[in-house]
């Protein structure tokens, strides 16, 4: 049997046992009433809420496990930083088995997009070099490059995207020149739900010579990714879309760039040796994570990831094409409704953007909020992909494990009752 | 039917943003100013038409929310045939009631009054606001004698 086909068989089999409504007993917050109505929480891209397993997880280390880690010698020490560090092999497991020393905790994908730029880029981009990024990135892997090419006098470039919200790939071989540096591109679109080929990006840009950084916050969450297969030099992502609490992130790299880089943080935790005259780093990946670290959420990061795997990442990626596909075509349905994304589920996740020809996302929001469900109304942190959209905002609804085909039900009848209330 | 929700879409406001007033461009322009709120996208222009220091005619184009349509709409409705410093007063009124600092309006400000049910939803206010800060901009250009200065005023500066 040929490995595509078995996993296509035991996806299949396990999706029969894929139940939303039961992960949904999991979730304490969705007996929350919103406005005297069942909680339909939309806002996913955003933040993911937390399972029952990891708000205890939480509770439990400091109940039981609380301390500093890597330095004391008691027997609290040694726990709170096994735990720790149990999680990190986690991690380097959960994204396609890495060694632990490229797996590097911050506090979100901002924080790691911004040790790269701060550490890696600003000792490897100098004037007249390229960084080339698209149009449909987050304010987190864009403003780092705006910053740093301003700095350094380099280019920064992007891939436009085409009408129908894809990279538009026309020009690829001259955006990825000899003069690029580094292609940092989002995995997938918060906005557009686009999901990106980075694989075919990465080894284009390896060609040229350059390194490249995936922003990958919407992308981990939602599907088996694995890093070693994709190729990619950095990778970046959050805890707290994917179950986790917040102010984790991860980033990783590959050992040999990690190496060579400078710590971007200094103080404890990160130096073998110090003086008042010289100062030995610590070896990876302790030498990018100077001070006390966020190290009870890191512990809870390693029980979400447990209730991802517990679910299967295939079976997740299987139920959001399947909850995508069920929203987009309930969505277009509705007269003066537009998505803005591909209408393709099977190149997309489910952070699904839309507009209303007569009514403004922020009215949207509020009505659907009125009636219990939580969406996102904005610029999403994107403006420049709003301006290429034409728009100042958009409406976004992105589902998650818990959703399921009646939460899209009730979305697609309150935009509709939403419709009749504003143009009466 | 959910109570702060129908308090700040009330009838009135739903009726002005549906058909608002002072659409209509206007052929005469004294002043002529640009807002934004940059952080949800409203856009609107307000153009005057100033005559012994009253305003004769207004033209107000907004592209945003209901309640940023809506207070522009009301605007136009109040300050027609108004001189201009009782119109400053006026907007100063109109800031105080949305900020929760001014409870009772007069009566000439007719459905003004029914956008207090935004200081429930805080970050609303400045969509309530745009209109206002736009116009008492423009009338500050005119009386500086530079009633069609291109400067964009942002509502996120005054927060
Ligand atoms: C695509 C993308 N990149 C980066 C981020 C930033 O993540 P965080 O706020 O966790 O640092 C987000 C989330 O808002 C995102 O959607």
């Amino acid at each position: 049997m040929t490995s595509d086909l078995k996993s296509e068989i035991m996806t299949d089999s396990k999706k029969l046992s894929f139940d939303s409504s039961k992960i949904q007993d999991d979730f304490p917050i969705l007996e929350t009433k919103i406005n005297g109505h069942r909680l339909v929480y939309l806002d996913n891209a955003a933040s993911s809420q937390k399972p029952e397993a990891v708000i205890n997880a939480l509770d439990n280390f400091y109940k039981t496990t609380n301390s500093n880690i890597h330095r004391g010698l008691h027997t609290l020490a040694e726990k709170a930083t096994n735990a720790y560090e149990h999680c990190r092999e986690h991690v380097a497991k959960f994204i396609g088995g890495v060694s632990c020393e490229e797996i590097i905790f911050t506090s979100g994908t901002t924080e790691s997009t911004n040790l790269v730029a701060n550490s890696w880029g600003n000792e490897n981009i100098g004037e007249g070099d390229e960084i080339l990024i698209t149009e449909m990135e987050h304010h987190a892997n864009l403003v780092p490059w705006v910053l740093l090419a301003q700095k350094k006098n380099a280019l920064l470039r992007q891939i436009p995207i085409t009408t129908d919200g894809t990279l538009d790939l026309t020009d690829i071989n001259k955006l990825i020149n000899e003069k690029t540096k580094l292609l940092a591109v989002t995995h997938m679109s918060n906005v557009l739900g686009t999901i990106n080929p980075i694989k075919e990006l990465i080894e284009l840009a390896h060609k040229n010579g350059a390194l490249t950084l995936i922003d990958g916050a919407q992308a981990v969450p939602h599907m088996p990714v694995d890093v070693k297969d994709l190729n990619a030099d950095f990778y970046c992502f959050s805890s707290h879309k994917m179950l986790g609490p917040t102010g984790v992130g991860v980033l990783y790299g590959k050992k040999e760039i990690l190496e060579k880089m400078p710590p971007y943080i200094l103080g404890g935790e990160m130096i073998r040796e110090v003086s008042f005259e010289k100062v030995t780093f610590n070896d990876l990946p302790h030498k990018f994570e100077a001070g006390t670290p966020n190290i009870a959420d890191v512990v809870a990061f390693d029980t979400a990831l447990t209730y991802l795997e517990n679910i299967g990442m295939e079976n997740i990626r299987n139920h959001e094409i399947e909850i995508s596909k069920y929203a987009i075509e309930k969505l277009t349905e509705i007269e003066g409704i537009t998505i803005q994304g591909p209408l393709d589920e099977t190149i997309r996740g489910a952070a699904i953007s839309f507009t209303d020809r007569d009514v403004h996302p922020h009215d949207i929001s509020t009505f659907l909020d009125s009636r219990g469900i939580a969406i996102r109304a904005g610029h999403h942190c994107a403006q420049p992909l709003m301006k290429v959209l034409k728009t100042v905002a958009t409406a976004r609804a992105s589902f998650y494990i818990y959703n399921d085909r009646a939460d899209v039900d009730y979305l697609a009848e309150t935009v509709k009752e939403m419709r009749r209330y504003f143009r009466g | 039917m959910n109570s702060s929700l129908d308090e700040m879409y009330r009838d009135i406001i739903l009726e002005h943003y549906r058909y608002p007033r002072g659409k209509k461009p206007i052929d005469k322009v004294d002043v002529s100013t640009a807002g934004k709120n940059p952080s949800c996208g409203d856009e609107i222009d307000v153009e005057l038409q100033v005559e012994n220091d009253i305003i004769k005619n207004i033209h107000v184009d907004c592209k945003g929310c209901a309640i940023s349509v809506a207070s522009a709409s009301m605007l136009a409705e109040l300050v027609k045939d108004k001189p201009l410093d009782e119109v400053i007063e006026n907007a100063e009124i109109v800031r105080k009631m949305l900020k929760g600092e001014e409870e009772n309006l007069p009566e000439e400000f007719g459905d003004i009054v029914t956008l207090k049910g935004v200081r429930k939803f805080p970050v609303r206010i400045k969509c309530a606001l745009l209109a206002w800060l736009t116009l008492l901009e423009g009338i500050k250009n005119f009386q500086n004698g530079d009633g069609r200065r291109n400067q964009i005023v942002s509502t996120e500066e005054q927060e």
